[in-house]
């Protein structure tokens, strides 16, 4: 079997695990699985751009924001389709992500950092400065995303969600991974190792870079107008500086430059805020003081997960794995004590 | 690891987490496809308990100040839940960080509603916050409470029946204050500066429908998102307008600035600042670090200063305050809290036995909501204003003391004045 007919296998199966999992749970979970769903989008673009081909982005929770008010207009000044506005969001992004790329082709390390951190802090400014197209910090409401008739009319709008933001993240992980193994994955590691050796063995190194933000842009772009049907408005407010950080996060904590990893990272992403303030809330603190604990356990985490498990929480699973297929393996050296 | 092996461990991987997505929320509760309990619409409702929940910034940029207001009205809950609670159910009151970040208020109101199961939403704070959950709030029919923003988007009944204001509306303070600055400060040259969103925007609109257009000789913005944001060139420029008012639509910390800005440049106009901006001196005297910039600062307020020791409802708060937030200075944010709270405690009383989100609702149209409130609730079969007006006050040694009629309106409609409302607190909570 072909490595793209398995990445099509595996999310097959994982889409009808999914497809289970989410007609058995109620509303609230299936509106947090897909928040898991579409950061799940964001940080398999974000790993790749910086897990494989090595590049830097602070700026991905902007072009989260490109993706969502392209959606947002489209839907409140035209009829388009809603899966019209999501594509025209992919577009729209990748391009934002292309002219970002060119920038930063020519930019490394903390010079890379800051342009990307500028934009970060920046692009959702400019929201403020048209109020009139863009609605400033009230934003743009988006209306919900309708489940179609054929399902009935009771159907739950959160469990139509899910399976949109899950179906495409499928999508997207399929093809991301047969990317990431094909000749253009192993262009951007050629190019993440060494540039210059990757320049000698023919490579053209700024190109590629560019290629890689834009994929990883158009994942964002994804993920933000999912984000704007999620959430029902699309305000500045809703992009800030904490936004692009929490997606770097996300990827360290799931594990850098896996695409699996960056579905642990998602989960992190939505679950670790929400327990972390329950159990400080167990605690016994205030409703008021316990949010603000929450904000130094996920700190905590952070640096625990960072000095324990560098790998993140894939590189904690595979090691896991291989300890398992060891035990198992019948053929080990004579001599090796057994498990 | 071979490659193949690799592929299936992705494959479990990917299952895996979202198999943990789910345990991590615990066993599913409730009926899958929405809210709602035994019957419509009576979710959050049990014989012992009301359960409602709110969303509040409790960290970032917005919390320091209004993190007191959510608490305050706990406070008040628990002092009704002593006393018996409302047709004898305790009232929980369940408070979520949103971080004044309008995803996350989606996300904590999804957990409140889904999750939780609350009877109501009460309370949210915040426009650009509240604006995204209102849609989906009333698309499950859950009552929207009180929102804590002075935004017209409350008052829209036919589109969101379930959502009410509470908060004197931006534009009609505006068209009060606008009618104050011209019956008092006649014949002067006039200078706005506002906050560039809707609040500041609002607020104009009303000031306009009252000021004279030739009267204005400047108008000045701010964006309150930009974090290095300067209001120093704009109090110049009013100043070189010659402005002898200065209207401020804008929040304490801009508040401060902008006085701070005058006095450096020896610009000393008379200052009239909406309530959100100068209602809570305390405050402001914290921001400035003393009160002499605030002497003679006009503002004004729908509530009973904090100050005036004498007036009933600050002698029932600050016990209750005393009793129960007893780290807690009592401040106007504090005395908010509990006036929203009471408001809720009397239309729950209102609403009968067995409560439903359509009979509250309903009972909101007719019911008698009298309490601390200075001027009277917009409330009706048309309508879902919260506050209809305000009293004008002055800030007089760091403490607003307000006084004259109270002067009502509508968005369009005329500025009308009365006297300030004074009902007598109930023995009991």
């Amino acid at each position: 079997m072909g490595r793209p007919a398995r990445h099509l296998l595996t999310a097959l199966v994982a889409g009808a695990a999914l497809f289970m999992l989410s007609d058995s749970v109620n509303a609230f979970t299936d509106d947090k699985l897909a928040s898991v769903g579409l950061f799940a989008i964001a940080l398999a673009g974000l790993t790749l751009l910086t897990g494989l081909a090595g590049q830097l982005s602070l700026g991905h929770g902007a072009l989260m924001a490109v993706g969502a008010y392209t959606t947002a207009l489209l839907l409140e000044h035209t009829r388009a389709p809603v899966a019209v506005a999501i594509l025209a969001a992919v577009c729209v992004t990748a391009a934002a992500g292309a002219i970002v790329g060119l920038a930063a082709a020519r930019l490394r390390g903390p010079y890379l950092a800051g342009a990307t951190l500028a934009l970060a802090v920046a692009l959702p400014d400019v929201a403020n400065q048209y109020p009139h197209l863009l609605g400033a910090d009230q934003g743009i409401v988006v209306n919900p995303l309708r489940p179609p008739g054929w399902l009935g009319p009771g159907f739950a709008p959160e469990r139509w969600l899910a399976w949109v933001s899950l179906a495409v993240a499928l999508a997207v992980m399929v093809l991301l991974a047969n990317l990431a193994t094909g000749r253009l994955g192993r262009s951007w590691k050629a190019v993440r190792d060494d540039e210059v050796a990757a320049a000698l063995a023919g490579l053209a190194v700024a190109r590629i870079q560019v290629t890689a933000f834009v994929v990883s842009a158009a994942c964002a772009g994804l993920a933000g107008a999912l984000l704007a049907l999620a959430v029902g408005q699309v305000g500045s407010g809703g992009f800030p500086l904490s936004l692009s950080l929490s997606l770097l996060v996300g990827i360290v904590l799931g594990g850098l430059g896996s695409l699996a990893g960056a579905v642990w990272g998602a989960v992190v992403l939505v679950y670790l805020n929400e327990v972390a303030t329950s159990a400080a809330t167990h605690l016994g603190l205030s409703a008021t003081t316990a949010p603000n604990l929450a904000l130094v356990f996920y700190g905590a985490v952070l640096i625990v997960v960072m000095m324990a498990f560098p790998t993140g929480v894939q590189g904690w699973m595979r090691r896991l794995a291989a300890l398992v297929a060891r035990a198992a393996r019948p053929d080990r050296p004579p001599g090796a004590p057994a498990r | 690891m071979g490659q193949r092996s690799r592929h299936w461990l992705a494959a479990a991987s990917l299952v895996g987490a979202f198999g943990l997505a789910l345990s991590a929320c615990g066993p599913s509760a409730g009926p899958a496809g929405g809210p709602g309990g035994k019957t419509a619409g009576t979710a959050g409702i049990t014989a012992a308990t009301i359960t409602i929940g709110t969303h509040q910034p409790l960290t970032g940029v917005a919390a320091p100040g209004y993190d007191e207001i959510a608490p305050a009205s706990n406070a008040l809950f628990e002092d009704v839940n002593a006393h018996g609670g409302v047709h004898g159910r305790k009232i929980r009151y369940l408070i979520d960080d949103d971080a004044y970040n309008p995803a996350q208020t989606k996300a904590v109101v999804d957990k409140l509603v889904l999750q939780d199961h609350v009877f109501a939403i009460f309370n949210g704070l915040g426009t650009p916050t509240h604006v995204a959950v209102e849609p989906f709030l009333n698309a499950n029919r859950v009552p929207d409470l009180f929102v804590s923003s002075g935004c017209d988007c409350w008052n829209d009944p036919s589109k969101y029946p379930y959502t009410s204001g509470y908060s004197t509306d931006y534009t009609v303070e505006g068209k009060v204050e606008g009618k104050y600055v011209t019956d008092h400060f006649a014949g002067q040259k006039v200078g706005y500066l506002a906050q560039s969103d809707e609040f500041g925007q609002d607020g104009v609109m009303g000031l306009d429908q009252s000021i004279p257009q030739s009267a204005v000789v400047s108008r000045q913005s701010y964006d309150v998102t930009d974090p290095t944001a300067d209001v120093g060139p704009q109090m110049q420029a009013l100043q070189s307008a010659g402005a002898q008012v200065v209207v401020l639509y804008a929040i304490p910390a801009f508040v401060a600035h902008a006085l701070q800005a005058a006095a450096k440049v020896g610009y000393h106009p008379h200052f009239v600042v909406s309530s959100v901006g100068a209602s809570n001196p305390a405050n402001l005297s914290k921001l400035l670090g003393g009160h002499s910039l605030l002497d003679g600062l006009v503002t004004d307020d729908y509530l009973p200063s904090v100050s005036d020791s004498g007036d009933p409802w600050i002698k029932l708060f600050k016990q209750v305050s005393d009793r129960y937030l007893p780290n807690a200075a009592f401040d106007a944010n504090v005395e908010y809290g509990m006036a929203v709270a009471y408001t809720f405690v009397r239309l729950m009383d209102q609403a009968g036995q067995n409560p439903t989100s359509d009979s509250v609702v309903k009972a909101l149209q007719t019911a008698d909501l009298s309490g601390p409130g200075l001027a009277p609730f917009g409330y009706s079969a048309t309508s879902t204003q919260g506050y209809t007006g305000v009293q004008m006050g002055t800030i007089t040694k760091g403490s607003l003391v307000l006084s004259g009629p109270v002067f009502t309106s509508t968005d369009n409609g005329p500025v009308k004045s009365s006297k300030p409302l004074s009902v007598a607190p109930p023995g009991n909570l």
